[in-house]
This record gives structure tokens, C-alpha cells and sequence, in this order.
């Protein structure tokens, strides 16, 4: 049926047909060339970008080492920290998804702000910590809604707790997140969203031993990030636990005995250099400047006159005053200047050139030899004994003692306080060194000035007959005790030694200036030394008024040291309350009771406490 | 017109029975085992699960396949019949839908009739074949090339084409613009007109580019240049091909695709389908598919060759163009060879309307085959 016409244009169909059949496998060779390229010659190369999209490494942060007392009282640990996180890259609008955050968890405006101006200044990739320390009903409405919150990653993370808070506020220092320099020391580990590192304290001092190395985990994401599994881990190194000499029991007491006062106490083992109580008060709670310190308590703290953000134990400066007296007998002893049996009479006041000197004892204390003198605290005795001695013997004395000089304490901030000399005056160009300058470093006054731990430092180092113990509190670092620098003998003459011991004694046990305080446990008995530290000439108006009468900010400062037991001396403590009046009256019954409690527990003759093993059984755990 | 009144070539009357036994259950066998292909591909894509997609895909690939049997089975004089009024109301719905369509993906797509949800431009891929090869089959060869012939049939192309593009589909615009084309050419058109046609086709680019929406010179420019913004617009391109490259020669094993199981491919279920399987089933996987393309092909190009009627001829090879444009599109947008465009991998890709689209064409091809033996008067192709 096909006519002439059909079978034209059918040839010509089959024509087009092959030639259209022909460019289809040229096209076909074309993507089968293609195919080869992609999947047999590049195929390592597109392997290698598979591999990468797919495998993350993500850091592990390492739990922060804990921190216990001698007997493993935990003093610093770590709770669970739950918390948010924006991961900017995974979402378009960080903006938005904050938002809509802040309708589950409480989000301040400024905090959105802050979050935005941290999204925009990292890197894409890099989690940013949203918001922290949410409860559990909180975490959980996050997570059951960050499927729908593109880029916002629930995340458990580290709290520091210091479940004492304000006792140990200034020893533990505490932790916050770094700043810009702390993270170029290690920008890896320290840029992990939440990571703290120790900003005072033994949080700061110990911190690399605190942090440990991170660990590293391959994990396997998707295309928004999200971890689908993880295919390798390699397990940081936690940070070690550090264990403190501190005794917590005593510490305590220390505290509430200064709570409410301006001060210091320092109690140390004599024999070993080991802190066993510092406590400056008042303290502050250092929790809350683990996470975000609000402007109002920062305020607070600041205006406090009380000032709790100092560390007055090492940072305070104080004229020693009498305390400094046992020193000023050791030089004048050592130069061979006095004897002890030499006698010195006080009628209340003596004249150099046209200046009084007065005796704390207006009508003066009669005939003194060294023992009386230091019983007595004899002021006329002090001025002459350290113008026989003079002011050179008087300065290498100090310093030998270690004072004028810090200690590297593993509580940054120590001050070294003055021992003034000729030497410092002439290089200050204050002109030469006088007399009457001699006179009232003879009694612990003048430019000279010593911090509380200083005061216990020569007060441990007097009590063990001139052994230069260095004062710490870290006992170890995980089972590894702590290196110490070697402990020099001073070698003074151990019978000038038990003059200074027996008029310590005397001071406390025989009637002297402190004898309300004294220990009457046989075998406790405590010697010490009081001190009252002028803060401001005394004028005529103010003289011989009782402290209640005078304004508490130009009160006199309240020091004692004391070392027991006095037949063989086991620890030293040294207490300033600032403006607390007279030593003997308000610092001495605080370093009875320390003394008390601490010859009672005795933690230097027990084992202390090694971690690691508190689960293993609680021997080690004790009193 | 009663379907058991028509005459094999031997000239008696065709049977139902004869009409089932002719059928070309060679193409039959491969439609199927591409769309197994498919199921195992999208079981892969969901993780290793009939849902969300890999069970409705089978149960469209069921209805799919009765309406090619029925397709098949009805006589070819019938479809020329209904091949205008076909395209004719095809055309009213693909231009209802300018006003009532219901937005998806930025593109005005869809129109819903009762619970059908109906995408026009689709159907009229099938509506456009039929009338093109009507309005063909009544013209000479030599009068194919004589403007006042060639204007109404490409009227027939572009005023479709025309309004898909606006939905905007730039896909499905070229498969019909394309494919109309190579309907003429394959009628005979002169070279004197295709060769200055082409040029100035190739000189037009520029303007074209005008005329294209933003996200489409998106499309264009990250193609040019996938590194532009390879967390942008650049992903798609860069994570496919990262993905077939990847594969190898013998894949990485079912359900072992790490791109697509972690979600780096995007429309992995859809346009990006191709890119599963290259990196699962490697090379050979991708060569055994193309492979089973082609034989779909040859046998669509045999069919066209043997049916005496110009019809059926021009439809066979329509529905072939058709489908060998689908696949080319998305496989080499999967390779990376051209733009990203929303085309499915045909018979493999989710998607209801394309799959039952396809069928209903290999329905035709089918029909075409069944009837090769049938003779159309030129007259058939008038309207009156």
C-alpha cells in the first residue's frame, strides 16, 4: 500500500535514524569516557576527598585533675556541665536558630549578642559554647529539639565545683575560660568550646599538671556535621589529681575563727616546710567565676572594705612589730654585741639626739636581761639591742630567715615584703642610713614590712633551730610527691637558739605578754610571740587609749606567732587581723586554738593521702 | 473504533490473543530490570529501607505497568485519533497551572485534581510526541522544509516549551524543545535550514542567558567552575562526582555508599540517583545500567524501523529521544559535564508522574511494535 511518496520519506527516515543512532554512540563513548576518568584515573583522588568528608578528628577535652587535702577531702572536682553549643557552618541563619534557642533555655539578649560576635570572629567549623550549666528538664528540651535547631549541638561537658567554697577561695584560686594568649600556647586544646583553664591559685600554678592532653577521636559525620559513629579513639591523658597539704579540718577552723575579720593565719610544718593552714578572710566563693561572674557581685566584692579578693596571707604587708623581736635577739647574740645575761633598764622612754623613743610600757619594766626582754616584750631592750647589733647584722639575720624574699609557693602573687638596710636606702636615695631607723627595726617597725607567710616561714624556721624549710602546699602530683628545694642548715649556735625558745616559752607559759593563750595540755605547751603593729604615728591624743576607742581603720594590727610543742617543735603559725588591736588580746587565742586542733589530729604523723587508691580501701583515709 | 478491527501484516485480522503473543517482551524484560535497578538503588538510599520511598516507587512501577500493557494494546489508528485532542487538553492544563499550580521547589509544577497530584509538563512529553508525529505523518518529505508546513509544527513545540519554561522548568523545557527538534530531523528537514538554525542558535546564548532565572546562571556559572563556592551552589556538583570517583571500578558494595549514606549527596533519591549507584556498583554498575539503556534503545530504534506506518514510526523514535534525552541529561549532570538540571534518571529515579510518564510512552513504543503492520492513510493526520 505504501506509495512512491511513503517509501521517499521512509528511506529518509532510516537515513536520519542511523545518523542520529550514530551521534547517540558517540555521545554514549563520551560518557563512558567520562565514567572512566572519574572512577578508574582519578579514583585515589576522589577516594582521598570521600575519606575527608567523611572522617572528622575531633579533640577530646581531658577531665581536669581533682585536688584533695593531705587526707583526701576533695577540695576541687568536676560535675557533669550541661550545655549548648552553635556549630555556625551547619546553619544559615545563626540569628534565627538562636532565637528560637532562647524559647527553651533562657537566653539574655546580650548573651545572643556575645554568641553572634563569637560566631562571626571563628572559624565556621568550630563550635561555639552557647550557653552552660543548664538543669536537666533544660538539657532535655534542647535535646529533644535539636533536630529542628540546624547547627545547635547539645553537649555534656566539665563544671570545677569547690565544694568549700569561700574556705579555699584564695588557696584553690579557681578556673574560667582562657584568654586570647592563653590560647596561642596551646590553640588547639584551649579553643575547645568550654575549656577552663586556672586563672589563680593552685588551679593556676598547677595547671598544665591540671589539664592533661587531650585525646583524639576519629569520627565519622554527615554532610551537617552530626556524628554518625566513631571509628578510632585515642585516649588522652586526664589531668593529674593534686594532693595539698593542707589539713581541711584545720583550715576550717582557721576560717570561721577569722570570719568576719580582715586576716590572715599561716600554719606550717616546721619540720618540712608543709602549709598546713592559709586562709586570708574574708573569702569569696569562687564557683561563680567558674561560669559567668555577674557585674553586681563583681561590684560587691570590690567595694567590700574587707577586701575578700585579696590574698592578704601573701599579698598583705605588715610592720612584724614585736614579732620581729626574736630575730633582732638572734642577730645581736650572733655579732657577740649582747649577752644574754647583759641587762638593759627601761624606765618607759629613752632619748636619741632630740627624739623619744618610747616602751609600749609607759612606766617602763625596770631592769631587763634577753629572756625578760622578750617575755616582756621590752621595747628600751629591742633598741638597744639591735643599736648594739646594728642595722647590718640585723638585715642578714632577716634574710636569712627568708624574709624579704617569696618562696614560690604554688599560690601565685606572693609579695616579698621590705628588709630595709643601708644598702636599700642609699640605692632608693633616701640619704643614709640613721640610728633611730636602727631603733625601730629594733622592734619590727619602720620601712620594714613581711607578709603572714613570711611570719610563718621565720616563725617554723626559728622553732627548728635555723633549718630553711620552703613553704608548700602541694604535697604531690598524682602518686609523684613534689620536688623541694633542699633544706640549709643556718647554723646558729644552738644556745642562742633556746635563750630566743626559752623567752618565747615565757611569753606564753611563764606570764608573759600572751599568757591567756597558753595550751594547758601536757605535752602541747605552745611558745610564741605577739605583736602589735602601729599603722600610724602615734600621737599624744591617741596614746594609751584602748583600742575600742579609736576608729577601726587606725587600729593597731593583731600579730602572733607560735610554734609547738616547745620541747620539740612540730608546726609554726603566724595570724595578722588587721586592725584588730593588741596581739597578744585577738591574734594569740586564734593560734592556740590552730595549735590545738593540729598537735590533736597531728597530720604530720600520718600517712597522707596518695590518689588513685581511695577506692581500693579507705586505710590511707584517716582522722 | 472496535480494537479487534485491524490487520497484521498478514493482512487478517488481529486478535487479542495475537496482540499478546506479538508483544516485544525482550524491551518488556529490560524496562524491568532497570526498574529493579531503581528499587535497589532507592532501598539503598534509605538507608536500607522499603520506606520512605523504594515501597511506593513499586507500587507505581504496578500501575505503571498495566497502563503500558493497556497503552499497548490499543490500536495505533486510535492514537492518532486522539493525538490532538491529547495535546490539546494537555496544553489547557499545562496552562491552568500557570494560575493554579501549587508551588514546589520554587517551581509551579503540579495541579492537583481530586487526590491526583498531576504534573502537566510531563504529560505533555507523550501529548507532544503524538501530535508532532500527526501533524508529520501528513506531510511529504520535501514539504516538511517549506516554512508555511514547518511553522505549525514547531508551534507545537514552542508554545508548550514556552510555558513549562515559565513555571520555570528549564528541564523539561529542553527535553520538549529538543526532543521536537529531533522529531523533525528525523522527518527529513532540510540541512539548508538546520545548519543556519544551529548557528544562530549558538550565537543566541548570550541573550538566552538573559533570560534565564538567577538560580539557573547559578547553575551555569558553579558548573563552569565548581570551586566558585563549594559549600554553595558548587556542593552538588563537587559531592557527585566526589562520589562516583570514589566508587571505582567495582564500588564500594550495596548499601556501603558513604556520600549518600551520610547524606553529602543531596536529592540523592531523585536527580542524584546515578551518583548512588556509581559509587556503590562502581563502573561496572553504571556500565550495566547504560548498557541496558542502550538495549531499551536499539530495540525502541528496531521497532520505529520495522512499523510501516510514518506514525508509528515517528512516535516509536520519539518515545526513544524522549527517554535517550532523559538519561543523557541526568547522567552527565551527575558526571559533571553539564549544569545541575532537576531531569530524573529515568525509570530509576523516585518520582511517580516521570515513572508512569515513561511507561505510557514505552506503552506507545509498544503499541507501535504491536501494530507495525498496520497501514495509516495520510489522511488520518488531517483534523477535518
Amino acid at each position: 500500500m505504501m506509495d512512491g511518496r511513503d517509501s521517499v520519506r521512509h528511506r529518509a527516515f532510516t537515513r536520519r535514524t542511523l545518523l542520529l543512532s550514530g551521534g547517540v554512540v558517540g555521545i554514549y563513548t563520551v560518557l563512558a569516557g567520562r565514567m572512566f576518568q572519574l572512577q578508574v584515573l582519578q579514583q585515589d583522588q576522589f577516594t582521598m576527598l570521600a575519606e575527608d568528608n567523611r572522617v572528622n578528628v575531633q579533640l577530646i577535652a581531658p577531665p581536669r585533675g581533682r585536688v584533695y587535702d593531705r587526707f583526701g577531702v576533695e577540695l576541687a572536682n568536676t560535675s557533669q556541665n550541661y550545655r549548648v553549643l552553635i556549630i555556625p557552618e551547619q546553619t544559615k541563619d545563626p540569628e534565627a536558630t538562636l532565637r528560637e534557642l532562647a524559647q527553651l533555655v533562657p537566653l539574655p539578649e546580650a548573651r545572643i549578642q556575645r554568641v553572634l560576635r563569637e560566631v562571626r570572629h571563628s572559624k565556621p567549623f568550630k563550635p561555639v559554647l552557647v550557653t552552660e550549666g543548664l538543669d536537666w528538664d533544660q538539657f532535655s528540651k534542647v535535646n529533644i529539639n535539636a533536630p529542628d535547631l540546624a547547627g545547635i549541638e547539645p553537649d555534656v561537658g566539665e563544671l570545677r565545683n569547690y565544694p568549700f567554697g569561700p574556705w579555699l577561695s584564695h588557696v584553690l584560686g579557681y578556673v574560667a575560660g582562657p584568654t586570647d594568649e592563653d590560647i596561642d600556647e596551646d590553640p588547639e586544646l584551649l579553643s575547645l568550646p568550654g575549656f577552663r583553664v586556672g586563672r589563680s591559685g593552685v588551679e593556676k600554678a598547677a595547671d598544665v599538671e591540671l589539664r592533661g592532653k587531650p585525646g583524639a577521636a576519629q569520627v565519622e559525620v554527615n554532610a551537617y556535621g552530626r556524628v554518625i559513629r566513631e571509628l578510632s579513639r585515642r585516649e588522652g591523658e586526664p589531668g593529674q589529681d593534686v594532693v595539698m597539704t593542707l589539713d581541711m579540718e584545720i583550715q576550717k577552723l582557721t576560717e570561721e575563727h577569722l570570719r568576719g575579720q580582715s586576716g590572715s593565719a599561716v600554719m606550717m610544718d616546721v619540720n618540712n616546710g608543709e602549709v598546713i593552714s592559709i586562709v586570708s578572710a574574708p573569702g569569696f566563693d569562687p564557683n561563680p567565676f567558674t561560669t559567668t561572674v555577674t557585674p553586681q557581685l563583681w561590684k560587691e566584692l570590690n567595694q567590700d572594705p574587707l577586701k575578700p579578693l585579696l590574698n592578704k596571707a601573701i599579698t598583705g604587708v605588715y610592720p612584724p612589730g614585736s614579732t620581729f623581736k626574736p630575730i633582732v635577739a638572734l642577730a645581736a647574740l650572733e655579732s657577740g654585741a649582747m649577752k644574754p645575761s647583759n641587762r638593759v633598764t627601761c624606765t618607759g622612754a629613752v632619748a636619741l639626739g632630740n627624739h623619744v623613743f618610747h616602751c609600749w610600757k609607759r612606766g617602763g619594766h625596770g631592769s631587763m636581761d634577753m629572756h625578760a626582754a622578750i617575755k616582756n616584750s621590752c621595747d628600751i631592750y629591742f633598741y638597744e639591742c639591735a643599736r648594739r647589733a646594728g642595722i647590718d647584722a640585723i638585715e642578714a639575720m632577716a634574710k636569712r630567715f627568708g624574709l624579704g624574699q617569696v618562696y614560690g609557693l604554688e599560690i601565685p602573687g606572693e609579695k616579698s615584703g621590705l628588709v630595709p638596710g643601708q644598702d636599700w636606702k642609699t640605692r632608693r636615695g633616701l640619704g643614709k642610713w640613721t640610728t633611730g631607723e636602727t631603733y625601730n627595726v629594733g622592734i619590727g617597725q619602720g620601712a620594714l614590712l613581711l607578709t603572714p607567710l613570711q611570719l610563718c616561714v621565720m616563725c617554723a624556721r626559728l622553732a627548728n633551730g635555723g633549718k630553711t624549710v620552703t613553704p608548700h602546699v602541694i604535697k604531690s602530683f598524682g602518686d609523684k610527691p613534689r620536688e623541694l628545694p633542699p633544706i640549709l642548715n643556718l647554723n646558729l649556735d644552738p644556745a642562742h637558739v633556746a635563750i630566743v625558745h626559752d623567752g618565747m616559752d615565757a611569753v606564753v607559759n611563764e606570764g608573759g605578754t600572751a599568757a591567756r593563750s597558753r595550751i594547758n595540755i601536757d605535752g602541747f605547751e605552745m611558745a610564741g610571740k605577739s605583736g602589735t603593729a602601729q599603722i600610724r604615728r602615734i600621737t599624744d591624743e591617741l596614746r594609751g587609749k584602748s583600742p575600742d576607742q579609736i576608729p577601726w581603720e587606725y587600729r593597731d594590727h593583731a600579730l602572733f606567732i607560735a610554734f609547738a610543742p616547745v620541747a620539740k617543735p612540730k608546726y609554726a603559725v603566724a595570724v595578722v587581723v588587721e586592725h584588730g588591736g593588741g596581739g597578744s588580746k585577738v591574734a594569740a587565742p586564734i593560734a592556740k586554738d590552730m595549735m590545738i586542733l593540729a598537735l590533736q589530729r597531728d597530720p604530720a604523723g600520718k600517712p597522707s593521702f596518695v590518689p588513685g587508691t581511695r577506692t581500693a580501701g579507705t586505710a590511707a583515709v584517716s582522722g | 473504533m472496535p480494537l479487534n478491527n485491524t490487520f497484521g501484516p498478514t493482512g487478517r485480522e488481529l486478535r487479542f490473543s495475537d496482540k499478546i503473543a506479538s508483544i516485544n517482551w525482550i524491551v518488556v524484560g529490560f524496562i524491568t530490570a532497570v526498574c529493579c535497578i531503581g528499587f535497589a538503588m532507592l532501598y539503598s538510599v534509605a538507608q536500607g529501607s522499603l520506606e520512605p520511598w523504594a515501597g511506593r516507587q513499586m507500587i507505581r512501577f504496578g500501575i505503571g505497568i498495566v497502563i503500558m500493557f493497556v497503552v499497548a494494546l490499543i490500536d495505533i489508528r486510535a492514537w492518532i485519533s486522539l493525538a490532538y485532542p491529547a495535546y490539546a487538553a494537555t496544553l489547557l492544563l499545562l496552562g491552568a497551572v500557570e494560575f493554579f499550580g501549587r508551588a514546589g521547589k520554587g517551581a509551579e509544577r503540579w495541579i492537583e485534581i481530586g487526590p491526583l497530584q498531576l504534573q502537566p509538563s510531563e504529560l505533555m512529553k507523550i501529548a507532544l510526541i503524538l501530535a508532532l508525529s500527526r501533524y508529520l505523518h501528513g506531510l511529504n518529505l520535501e514539504d516538511v522544509s517549506k516554512p508555511l508546513r514547518l511553522i505549525p509544527a514547531l508551534l507545537l513545540i514552542m508554545v508548550p516549551a514556552g510555558l513549562v519554561l515559565m513555571q520555570p522548568n528549564l528541564g523539561t523545557a529542553t527535553i520538549l524543545v529538543v526532543g521536537g527538534c529531533g522529531m523533525l530531523f528525523l522527518s527529513g528537514l532540510s540541512w539548508k535550514i538546520i545548519v543556519p538554525v544551529v548557528a544562530l542558535g549558538i550565537a543566541a546564548v548570550p541573550v538566552g542567558w538573559n533570560f534565564l532565572h538567577d538560580y539557573q546562571r547559578e547553575r551555569v556559572l558553579t558548573f563552569l567552575d565548581p570551586d566558585r563556592d563549594p559549600l554553595g551552589a558548587g556542593y552538588n556538583i563537587l559531592q557527585s562526582k566526589i562520589a562516583l570517583g570514589s566508587g571505582g571500578i567495582a564500588g564500594k558494595g550495596y548499601l556501603q555508599g558513604t556520600q549518600s549514606r551520610l547524606n553529602f549527596l543531596p536529592e540523592k533519591q531523585t536527580d542524584f540517583i546515578f551518583t548512588v549507584l556509581g559509587e556503590e556498583f562502581g563502573l561496572l554498575g553504571v556500565l550495566t545500567l547504560m548498557g541496558l539503556y542502550l538495549a531499551i534503545l536499539v530495540q525502541g530504534t528496531l521497532i520505529a524501523l520495522e512499523a510501516r506506518s510514518h506514525f508509528g514510526r515517528l512516535v516509536a523514535m520519539g518515545v526513544c529521544l524522549n527517554f535517550l534525552l532523559y538519561i543523557l541529561i541526568n547522567t552527565s549532570m551527575s558526571m559533571g559535564l553539564i549544569p545541575v538540571v532537576g531531569i530524573p534518571l529515568p525509570l530509576v529515579s523516585y518520582g511517580g508522574t516521570a515513572l508512569i510518564t515513561v511507561l505510557f510512552g514505552f506503552g506507545l513504543l509498544l503499541s507501535v511494535q504491536i501494530h507495525s503492520g498496520v497501514d495509516i492513510p495520510r489522511s488520518a493526520a488531517n483534523i477535518w
